[in-house]
């Protein structure tokens, strides 16, 4: 039955998509109304097929592990990709050339610069939290996956969110909202697959067999829940058309600037803070084979934070048209997150009592184990940043860049590499990784690449920063805003450098990763019965 | 600390925790944020400030469209050396009309907040062609296809009308000769008096990028010459606090 209702929608959506590529007012609409009729065309057809087929009994004693494996497969792919655009953005900005002239504008820096930060963000970022969220919710409360086919859909669901974002930024469909630049259709269809991704995840909590819920599913749930609300609330839009990407925001300057980046900052401190500190809070404990530090520690952290990030978005706004009382606001609260955050990184890393000397002998954990360390470092930094005085200096300039990298890079990339090597040879049922050494060329290469990055990003920023500012004995600026362009250059090639580091670094893992899948010698037992505590 | 025993409730209790986490997010958002929308002195009172032109708005959107705002702010902040290279620190006032705001977060390239008048129409045309020829230290992408893509404004009285849904002063009269208006205001040999009358004196109407047609570099520059030229600071006072 529910299979004629699901082809009376498709059926609808293909033939409303036809009429959107006949209407079209822009590229990017019209694109993006091909790409909506193919797929729901070819799913149409799919379904047609399956209905009325005899079809083969859930198992529901097993885990739901092949939606985490493509989950494994797309983080890596993503990865790669938005490596690449944010290695090519780089060169971009040291050999202004690249932005090719025959390319007619569509990979200039500025649409491109959106396309990295999104793949890295929600694409790479965000398949590594859903995979990792779909296996730790499963293990932690000893169920498969609440609403049967509904974890496919939030995965092939969110993986078209990607593409018509990535498209829509090409073909110039963009809001030029930071972090949420896809138009409004594309977070339409966001908001459903979010809340389809809600829906399985508390569903599998509250069918768990283990009495009490796991710490890192508490972040997990936190993490899910407060994006919703942010995406909403920052994508208010009204469309000028339904035939057309173009639409205007509710809010106005100011109170759209303090909206954006209360949006913006908790991009950070939920979809790349709350979410990861669950996979920590899974991955650390059981590669290191040692229970988590402190339980107390991880109650008063978890709710500390959650509660005091949601306020330290005004600290990108200093000295700005937004009031006062709201920036002072941002910045005391972001100055008190140093805690709460440092309450995480002593958790994660106090979870290696006894166990220090498996970092001689096992890189996975090393990675793990450095992720955190880099989390613990960007978390000083960024409350340092967020006093006023530091950021008069920093704001505007690459410091904000390389903050933002060794965040990205250091921690959220560090830590989904290690679940990646933890996650493969489990879920395809191999014995290890094909090859250690292998880990390590990847932990080395990243690592010294992010030290390049980070560098070369403080010299630039504090330099321009002080450039900018440098005033003579008669009161006159010293250097012309040109001069500050021209004096970055070698540091922008440096930074370069370290993303190729970077970037090889991956592509070495995605090998790796490849050969345990193929090579690697299989497991005896299987691993995807239900069984409580995992 | 035996409170910390209670927090078993939660922890066995996905719907309640789900709820109780959520109230926790608010609160932060609610008293940043909702303020903002009723206390008086968020916004300054200033004169001058109108609604974008239908070329200087079609001219925006290019802007947003192109990410220009990546690595351009459009916000002086309040510091010596911010106000002799660009001008007078922003005011709340001077982005009241703007839906997205346009602030900006970095700046690979200058701040463009008063950028409006500061060059001739001939050197953002060359600029935008090729921004090396004229700054050769610049690492600015070439804009050249603006100037040979032809545009007829044919749907920027729905981006009005839709303005003026979330409170933009556009009057119904504004929005029916939105076509009208945007073409009149790249052609200095037009009948444009209803443009100034319906929007000021003050209008830049030109030919900005000197070839025939409205292409997408006119509306670009229409844009980037009004940018901050719309206070008359000779005649501004600050509040004492904000």
């Amino acid at each position: 039955m529910s299979n004629y209702i699901k082809l009376i929608v498709l059926g609808l959506i293909t033939f409303f998509a036809m009429i959107g590529i006949n209407f079209a007012r822009d590229l990017a609409y019209q694109v993006h109304a091909v790409i909506i009729m193919l797929v729901a065309g070819g799913m149409f057809l799919y379904t047609l097929r399956q209905t009325d087929e005899p079809r083969a009994p859930e198992p529901s004693h097993e885990y739901l592990d092949g939606v985490v494996r493509a989950g494994v497969i797309a983080t890596a792919f993503w990865g790669v990709v938005g490596f690449l655009a944010g290695t090519f953005i780089a060169f971009q900005l040291a050999f202004p050339a690249l932005n090719f002239n025959w390319a007619e504008g569509y990979a200039n820096f500025g649409r491109l610069r959106p396309l990295h930060t999104s793949a890295v963000i929600f694409a790479f970022g965000g398949n590594a939290l859903i995979a990792s969220s779909f296996f730790i919710v499963q293990r932690t409360s000893a169920a498969r996956l609440w609403g049967g086919n509904l974890a496919w859909f939030v995965f092939w669901g969110y993986q078209l969110f990607i593409v018509l974002a990535a498209t829509g930024y090409l073909l110039g469909g963009t809001q030029s909202k930071e972090y949420a630049e896809p138009e409004w259709y594309v977070d339409i269809w966001l908001t459903v697959v979010w809340v389809a991704y809600l829906a399985v995840y508390l569903g599998t909590i509250i069918k768990r067999r283990e009495p009490h819920i796991y710490v890192a599913n508490w972040f997990f749930l936190a993490f899910i829940v407060t994006v919703a609300m942010l995406h909403v609330v920052n994508n208010l839009t009204i469309p000028v058309s339904i035939w057309g990407s173009k639409s205007v925001i509710v809010w106005p300057g100011v109170q759209d600037a303090m909206v954006q980046w209360w949006y913006g900052h908790n991009a950070v401190g939920f979809f790349l803070t709350a979410g990861f500190l669950g996979m920590m809070y899974y991955f650390i404990p059981k590669q290191a084979e040692r229970p988590v530090f402190s339980y107390k520690l991880s109650i008063i952290h978890f709710w500390a934070l959650i509660f005091i990030y949601i306020w330290a978005g005004p600290h990108h706004l200093h000295y700005t048209a937004l009031p006062d009382w709201a920036s002072t606001l941002g910045m005391v609260f972001s100055i008190v997150l140093w805690m709460p955050s440092w309450g995480g990184m002593i958790n994660g890393l106090m979870t290696l009592s006894g166990a220090w000397d498996k970092l001689r002998t096992d890189p996975v954990l090393r990675m793990l184990v450095i992720s955190v360390a880099f989390y613990g470092m960007s978390t000083f930094e960024g409350p340092m940043m967020s006093i006023r005085a530091v950021n008069s200096l920093s704001h505007y300039t690459d410091w904000t860049i390389g903050h933002v990298h060794s965040g990205a890079l250091g921690w959220n990339g560090m830590i989904t590499f290690g679940a990646l090597y933890y996650l493969t040879p489990v879920l395809w049922k191999r014995d290890r990784l094909y090859s250690l050494s292998l880990v390590s060329w990847h932990f080395w290469l990243a690592t010294i690449g992010i030290v390049l990055y980070a560098a070369s990003m403080w010299v630039t920023g504090i330099m321009e920063g002080l450039m900018w500012r440098e005033v003579d004995a008669n009161g006159f600026l010293v250097n012309s805003f040109a001069d500050t362009v021209a004096a970055k250059f070698p540091m922008y090639v440096v930074r370069g450098l370290g993303g190729v580091m970077y970037l090889t670094g991956s592509l070495i893992m995605c090998y790796n990763l490849v050969m345990t899948v193929r090579k690697a010698p299989a497991k005896e037992a299987s691993l995807s019965v239900a069984v409580p505590a995992e | 600390m035996a409170i910390l025993d209670k927090h078993k409730i939660l922890e066995t209790n996905a719907t309640l925790l789900l709820v109780f986490s959520f109230l926790v997010v608010t609160i932060g958002g609610l008293v940043q944020i909702t303020p903002l929308f009723y206390l008086e002195n968020t916004i300054e009172k200033v004169e001058g400030m109108r609604p974008y032109t239908p070329l200087e708005l079609t001219g925006r959107d290019i802007y947003i469209r192109e990410g220009c705002y990546v690595c351009h702010s459009q916000m002086i902040r309040p510091m010596r050396d911010e106000v002799e290279r660009y001008g007078h620190y922003s005011l709340a006032a001077e982005s009241m009309y703007d839906h997205p705001f346009q602030w900006g977060s970095k700046r690979t390239g200058p701040d463009l907040a008063r950028v409006g008048g500061r060059y001739s129409d001939d050197w953002h045309v060359d600029h935008l062609r090729n921004p090396q020829a004229v700054v050769p230290e610049s690492v600015m992408p070439k804009y050249g296809f603006l100037e040979r893509t032809m545009i007829e404004g044919e749907y920027i009285g729905d981006v009005m009308a839709t303005n003026a849904m979330v409170g933009v002063p556009y009057t119904d009269e504004m929005v029916e000769q939105a076509q009208r208006d945007f073409r009149a205001q790249a052609d200095p040999d037009s009948d444009y008096d209803g443009l100034l009358e319906r929007y000021g004196e003050d209008i830049n109407v030109r030919n900005f990028d000197g070839q025939p047609g409205v292409s997408e570099a006119d509306a670009l520059i229409a844009y980037l010459q009004m940018m901050g030229t719309l206070v008359d600071f000779s005649t501004f006072t600050p509040d004492a606090s904000r």
